[in-house]
């Protein structure tokens, strides 16, 4: 009897705080704040290019989120030209709709700090995205090159395996670029803990799948016996591919990459057997982790360039036996649901 | 040169000591590196600059008649996209390469036109017509740079395509080169090419229909730069369109350029693009296995370069009649 008393008196106030609960929600002052400080605000995203998938996707994904908190979402497209990205980013701060915060994918340490510099003078947070620069933007968002070479070196010796020829080719991007320079220093701090295993040569592709294709031919001419090779972007790695294809060591040649996660670059590739390893970058979450620190600052009231943030997306290598429906995300999806509005 | 094409080795010209250049090289590289002479590694060298030797002979045909096409790598890169951007999205193949083919040739007489008859200088026209081609491509056409091939299509089976080991595209530089050859040597029009670009005035006023010819030779390096695309496509199984923002382009005149063929026209022919392209590929292929960072590798090939603009200046000086007419 006293049980039941003590539990028809919990239940009662259970109902009570459930039914309580709305008023509390009316006088919640957050949606009204979140309102004011976002309402109306510009981000821009300046990438290296808006035809790749990684701009793409990054673009989807914020300007779905910015549009749902009554902001506008503006892209420019530089095409891969370094004086093309400073102009957009000078004419985007002159500009009567100066973007209250700007998203900037560097092409390598320095070229666009100045500018950054300037954008955070005129009041406009800057946000560096996948590519580190010489530069104390608000916040970064993207890989830890670094770590995301050493998962790299990681897949590739696993890869590789104890009975292995333990030599591994590398084809890397260029000198300059970051991504390529702290990608490097990752495999090599690897390596180092695996004295056995040898890089045999290091060529650059200049990012070019032609030129991938060629160094690697050689590079497996000279050493017919590598067991892995590393090329640092999917986006030349088909050269690669192409390489180990028309030498006939499909299978023998354990080729590791990196990539946005979009489904035909990454995914089908490791599918068929083209990739044996890709290190995905989770497109939807550093999109998403992009949107959060943005809201953030809109919401802080702090100057731009007051704070500086490291944000790095979780990286994973994945290989086929760890490929699952949702691994990558489709931009042919993406494009056909932007088309289908 | 005498009557049978072979270099005259008593007056050395610009193609002499590039290929003197390319044969020490090559000896040096023979005797120096392990596994540079292998026949796998002499293979590999060949078809690394086949698609770059496949350009140069449009890019030569042009250039001996007094012109130059830097509209070529965009041509390239952007017909082969926008074909393979139609069957991707299913565009039946038949009609997808009917397209493509009237998209290239109606460049290729725009470039033709606007120098043969507008009287604008190739060197802007081209660049004008390659950036047209690249931005109207690229923004309304396709969706994104690289473009993949479709499984099973017969682009894709033409990159697996081999006879004695040998890739295709080697039998196709080989293929066009001789047919390049054929043309310029043993046709009417290929001499004509000649009197056209050393003296076109003198040319037409024997009768040489020097401004149709002008526009054939637009249409015709239009139409290698789509092979030479198709090729890429094959060998890669994509085209990325990023290519016309490389060095590519510049690759094509060098192997022209060093192997001899005059920029002010008139002067070379097919033997000079394979000297050129040996000498590319050997150096490209020697670099590449030395392990020598990419930078340095540009800074060896721009010196080259520079070398050959040079001593093509001195054996082959500006003569009166260039000097008024100018050239390209």
């Amino acid at each position: 009897m006293k049980l039941l008393r003590t539990l028809m008196a919990a239940a009662t106030a259970l109902a009570v705080t459930a039914f309580a609960a709305p008023s509390f929600a009316a006088d919640d002052p957050g949606p009204a704040a979140y309102a004011k400080s976002l309402n109306g605000k510009r981000v821009m995203l300046v990438p290296l290019a808006m035809g790749f998938d990684l701009a793409q996707g990054w673009a989807h994904y914020l300007k779905k989120e910015v549009e749902a908190w009554g902001g506008t979402f503006e892209t420019r497209d530089p095409n891969w030209v370094v004086d093309a990205g400073a102009q957009a980013i000078t004419d985007a701060i002159a500009s009567d709709t100066r973007p209250d915060v700007l998203i900037i994918h560097a092409p390598d340490l320095n070229s666009y700090s100045k500018l950054m510099k300037k954008a955070q003078a005129a009041g406009t947070y800057v946000l560096l995205v996948d590519n580190p620069a010489n530069f104390p933007a608000d916040a970064f968002v993207g890989s830890d090159w670094d770590k995301l070479g050493q998962l790299e070196a990681e897949a590739a010796i696993k890869g590789c395996g104890e009975n292995s020829s333990k030599k591994i080719g590398l084809v890397q991007g260029d000198q300059a670029n970051s991504s390529s320079l702290y990608q490097y220093a990752g495999i090599m701090k690897v390596l180092e803990k695996h004295p056995d295993f040898q890089v045999v040569a290091k060529p650059d592709s200049n990012w070019d799948a032609t030129t991938s294709r060629n160094v690697t031919t050689t590079m497996l001419q000279q050493h017919p016996d590598i067991c892995s090779i590393i090329d640092f972007w999917d986006g030349d790695a088909t050269g690669a591919s192409a390489a180990i294809r028309d030498a006939k060591l499909d299978g023998k040649v354990f080729l590791v990459t990196t990539g946005g996660g979009e489904k035909a670059a990454d995914c089908d590739k490791l599918e068929d057997g083209t990739y044996g390893a890709v290190v995905m970058t989770d497109l939807a979450r550093q999109s998403g982790d992009m949107n959060a620190i943005i809201k953030f600052l809109l919401q802080s009231g702090q100057p731009a360039g007051t704070s500086h943030t490291y944000i790095y997306t979780l990286e994973k290598a994945t290989t086929k036996a760890d490929l699952k429906p949702d691994s990558c995300w489709d931009l042919k999806a993406l494009q056909a649901e932007a088309a289908a509005k | 040169m005498n009557a049978i094409g072979w270099p005259n080795w008593r007056r050395l010209n610009q193609e002499g000591i590039v290929f003197a250049i390319a044969i020490l090289l090559f000896a040096a590289a023979a005797l120096g590196l392990p596994g540079f002479l292998t026949a796998d590694n002499l293979v590999a060298i060949v078809r690394s600059v086949s698609v770059l030797g496949i350009l140069a002979l449009g890019m030569a045909v042009v250039i001996i008649g007094r012109g130059i096409d830097l509209s070529a790598v965009a041509i390239m890169a952007m017909s082969v996209a926008w074909y393979l951007q139609l069957l991707n999205t299913g565009t039946s193949d038949g009609l997808a390469f009917v397209y493509v083919l009237a998209g290239v040739l109606a460049i290729g007489l725009l470039n033709g036109f606007l120098v043969a008859y507008a009287d604008v200088p190739a060197i802007f026209v081209t660049l004008a017509t390659g950036s047209f081609v690249f931005g109207y491509v690229r923004s309304q056409l396709i969706t994104q740079d690289a473009v993949p091939v479709p499984g099973g299509h017969w682009v894709e089976l033409l990159g697996g395509v081999r006879f004695l080991d040998i890739p295709v595209e080697v039998f196709v530089f080989a293929g066009l080169a001789f047919l390049v050859f054929l043309f310029l040597r043993y046709t009417k029009w290929g001499r004509f090419i000649y009197f056209a670009g050393d003296n076109p005035v003198a040319a037409r006023n024997i009768g040489v229909p020097v401004r149709p010819m002008l526009v054939l030779r637009y249409v015709l390096s239009a139409f290698v730069a789509l092979i030479a695309g198709l090729l890429t496509a094959a060998s890669l199984h994509s085209i990325n369109t990023r290519i016309v923002n490389s060095t590519l382009l510049y690759d094509i005149v060098l192997v022209a350029v060093i192997g001899g063929i005059g920029l002010s026209g008139g002067r070379g022919g097919v033997r000079n693009v394979l000297v050129g392209a040996a000498l590319i590929g050997i150096l490209l292929n020697a670099m590449t296995i030395i392990d020598i960072p990419l930078l340095y590798q540009n800074l060896i090939k721009a010196a080259i370069l520079l070398g050959a603009i040079i001593v093509d200046g001195i054996i082959n000086p500006r003569d009166e009649q260039t000097a008024q007419q100018g050239d390209i």
